[in-house]
């Protein structure tokens, strides 16, 4: 994988010297131990990960093994992860975050295989900081591409397979491209925000689609309250929505001007197959190919640094 | 029961421009003293005043301005142009409880020449109240202006019941074709062709430019008092038949686009239930209508939900004249807000008053009850007035 092309190297910055301390330290930590997979190599999770990757070959199951690329997986942490075991490379990227290379790419990701990984082996990683290299211009930012390793060892000593990988940790470039630590323009449409209507606005910034519910009997409601009308609860939840919809109405804005806005621009009205309507604007699509019953599906953008509007982006090629 | 208790006694009005060149205070003064006026009303006599929320002289002002005395009742009424024909009924009901003899309405502005409605405001969605949280569901979209939020009932119109532009721009033809005779009217001697209305400019699709009303400063108000007194003052009453005031099921301000259905006007519809039942009359036994046409779509979806057609039938029911001087019903024929001014409502009331006495400059033959409306898309008000 390669997303970024490394450049010359800016001037030096007290910063600079600090991170190179702690990639220092850090990999003179050496081979850190991980906690070990949370299951046993098993022939459900082989069978998926067949299905998934479209690999009909029925060696894996037959021999009872594991495709060696599967490695990452048996010990990943997964969605929520509970009592999370640092590793070596924690300490550095979240020094990186802390100095502004917020973004992040992956560049290179190198794999060896020792042997196959045998149904109920137990494997556990282990991890190695292997170096910092930067600051660096790329076409993404400036940034540092951070490298280590992980050998993922069987119920002994036995390593079973190692991985090289690499990222880019990178300042983004603001849409101007003149201030790398300046601020975008603020978007002049904002909206008002209470604690009835926060959860909406706090899911959309982490590009999910939220939609009341009530905690008490399950009704969907959008726009959000305070109360549930059906049932009075005041005891509110919220479902995620699958991030599908249909155009129901929709307006080509063309006059007059309106801030923070090129026009022409589409506004929609957009039916949920959870059951309730959202607006929002159709975007990436020309104004003439947007129809009442357009299937769409949910995207975010950032409008400046601080506000994210979901947006719509028609779901099948046109 | 409200039925025929009060009438409409007086009306006046100041031009209707595009530049008034005096303040909104002086405005609506001077159209209160017209309709006093007219009324043969001193205005000592005024004892109750009601406006929109949204008007920005307040009664007191008003009252010290044209030297009225003691107030006992006053009133605002909210949302927009749909309080129109809600200021009669709260007129009306002060004058039947008692509250007040003498009751004077009125709305007065510089809407073009000042705060135009029109125009983006992207405060809209600023403040955390119900209708700050409500707007910002929509303005951060940039669906921010009037003619953008109608757009999007009538986009849904169209594709329920196959109803085309043209459909629209035959409203906004009829309208001009009134105005064009009607002296008081911003397009006096300018009709319109329904060429010129499909080429027109997109404001916002699938609205072209003369499907929007035009912007207007002026002032209109009203006077209301007992049935039995205004019988005995200069002026034929215009008795009050019925008022009504109405929201629907999941109403919002223009864009009530959550509740089941978006391609009528639910609002309307009790309004119009209210003023049959309180009237006892129904569609066929009024000779007129004013309907608020703020934007063309809006009409064809009152005519449906008023009964005066079925759902769907509007785009029929205005084809070959329908609504014009001598068609089926005569709709606005003043011009409406799109012909001969936009005073929020208040100069279609003034309309259906003449059109009750029989003396608009466009009076349709033989007028006994007319049925005026209020701002559509918003929570809404209605009147029937009558010959009395």
């Amino acid at each position: 994988m390669t997303g970024a092309t490394p450049g010359a190297t800016p001037g030096p910055d007290p910063a600079d010297d600090e991170l190179r301390e702690l990639a220092a330290k850090q990999a003179a930590l050496g081979e850190v131990r991980g906690t070990p997979a949370a299951d046993p190599v098993n022939a459900p999770m082989i069978r998926h990960w067949l299905d998934a990757m479209g690999d009909a070959n029925p060696a894996y199951l037959d021999r009872g093994v594991a495709p060696p690329a599967m490695a990452q997986v048996w010990t990943m942490q997964g969605v929520r992860p509970r009592g999370k075991v640092s590793t070596p490379v924690d300490d550095v990227l979240a020094a990186l975050e802390a100095r502004g290379y917020t973004g992040v790419v992956a560049t290179n990701c190198e794999q060896t295989y020792h042997r196959y990984a045998r149904l109920g082996e137990r494997l556990t990683p282990a991890t190695r900081f292997a170096g910092l290299a930067g600051p660096k211009r790329t076409a993404l930012g400036e940034g540092y591409f951070a490298t280590w390793n992980v050998t993922w060892y069987a119920d002994g000593d036995e390593p079973v397979a190692e991985m090289m990988f690499r990222v880019l940790k990178f300042r983004p470039r603001t849409r101007t491209g003149t201030a790398p630590a300046g601020r975008r323009e603020p978007y002049p449409l904002r909206p008002a925000v209470n604690g009835d209507t926060a959860f909406f606005w706090e899911g959309v910034s982490r590009g999910e689609l939220r939609v009341q519910s009530c905690a008490d009997c399950g009704r969907l409601r959008h726009p959000p309250g305070p109360l549930c009308p059906h049932c009075r609860s005041a005891d509110r939840s919220y479902v995620t929505a699958s991030g599908e919809g249909t155009v129901y109405s929709y307006v080509v804005h063309h006059h007059p001007p309106v801030p923070g806005r090129r026009t022409p621009f589409v506004v929609a009205v957009v039916e949920l197959p959870e059951g309730v309507r959202i607006v929002g604007n159709v975007v990436d699509c020309p104004p003439e190919d947007v129809r009442v019953g357009l299937p769409v599906r949910v995207t975010y953008r950032a409008m400046d640094d601080d506000l994210v509007l979901p947006q719509w982006t028609p779901r099948e090629p046109r | 029961m409200l039925k025929s208790q009060a009438a409409i006694a007086g009306i006046g009005a100041t031009e209707f421009s595009k530049d008034s060149g005096r303040s909104e205070l002086r405005l609506a003064a001077e159209a209160v003293f017209a309709a006093l006026d007219d009324a043969g009303l001193d205005p000592a006599e005024v004892d109750g005043m009601v406006t929109f929320t949204q008007d920005a002289n307040q009664e007191i002002a008003v009252a010290r301005e044209i030297g009225a005395g003691e107030l006992t009742f006053f009133s605002r009424v909210e949302y927009g142009g749909g309080a129109a024909c809600g200021t009669v009924a709260h007129a009306a009901m002060a004058v039947a409880t008692g509250m007040a003899r003498t009751v004077v309405c009125y709305r007065a502005f510089n809407e073009r020449s000042g705060r135009r409605f029109g125009q983006p405001d992207a405060r809209l969605g600023g403040q955390p109240t119900s209708q700050g949280l409500e707007m910002s569901w929509h303005v951060p979209f940039g669906l921010m202006t009037p003619a953008a939020w109608v757009a999007m009932f009538a986009r849904r119109y169209m594709h329920a019941y196959g109803v085309t532009s043209e459909d629209f721009g035959r409203v906004a033809v009829a309208m001009r074709r009134h105005a064009a005779t009607n002296p008081a009217a911003w397009f006096h001697g300018r009709p319109l062709t329904l060429e010129e209305h499909q080429a027109s400019r997109w404001i916002v699709e699938p609205l072209h430019l003369f499907d929007c009303c035009q912007e207007s400063d002026g002032a209109v108000a009203l006077v209301v008092t007992s049935a039995e007194r205004a019988r005995d003052l200069r002026r034929s009453p215009a008795l009050i038949t019925a008022a009504a005031q109405g929201s629907g099921e999941g109403q919002m301000m223009m864009t009530s686009y959550y509740r089941d259905d978006m391609s009528g006007l639910p609002e309307m519809s009790v309004v119009g239930r209210r003023l049959w039942e309180m009237s006892g009359l129904g569609p066929a036994d009024v000779q007129t209508a004013i309907l608020y046409d703020h934007f063309t779509p809006f009409v064809l979806a009152q005519l449906e939900e008023l009964g005066f057609c079925g759902r769907g039938e509007a785009a029929g029911f205005v084809r070959d004249g329908g609504i014009e001087l001598g068609g089926r019903l005569p709709v606005n024929p003043n011009g409406g807000q799109l012909g001969e001014a936009y005073i929020h409502g208040m100069n279609g009331i003034a309309e259906a008053v003449r059109q009750v006495r029989g003396t608009s400059a466009n009076q349709v033959p033989g007028v006994r009850n007319v049925l005026v409306t209020a701002g559509t898309g918003v929570p809404t008000s209605g009147l029937v007035l009558s010959a009395g």
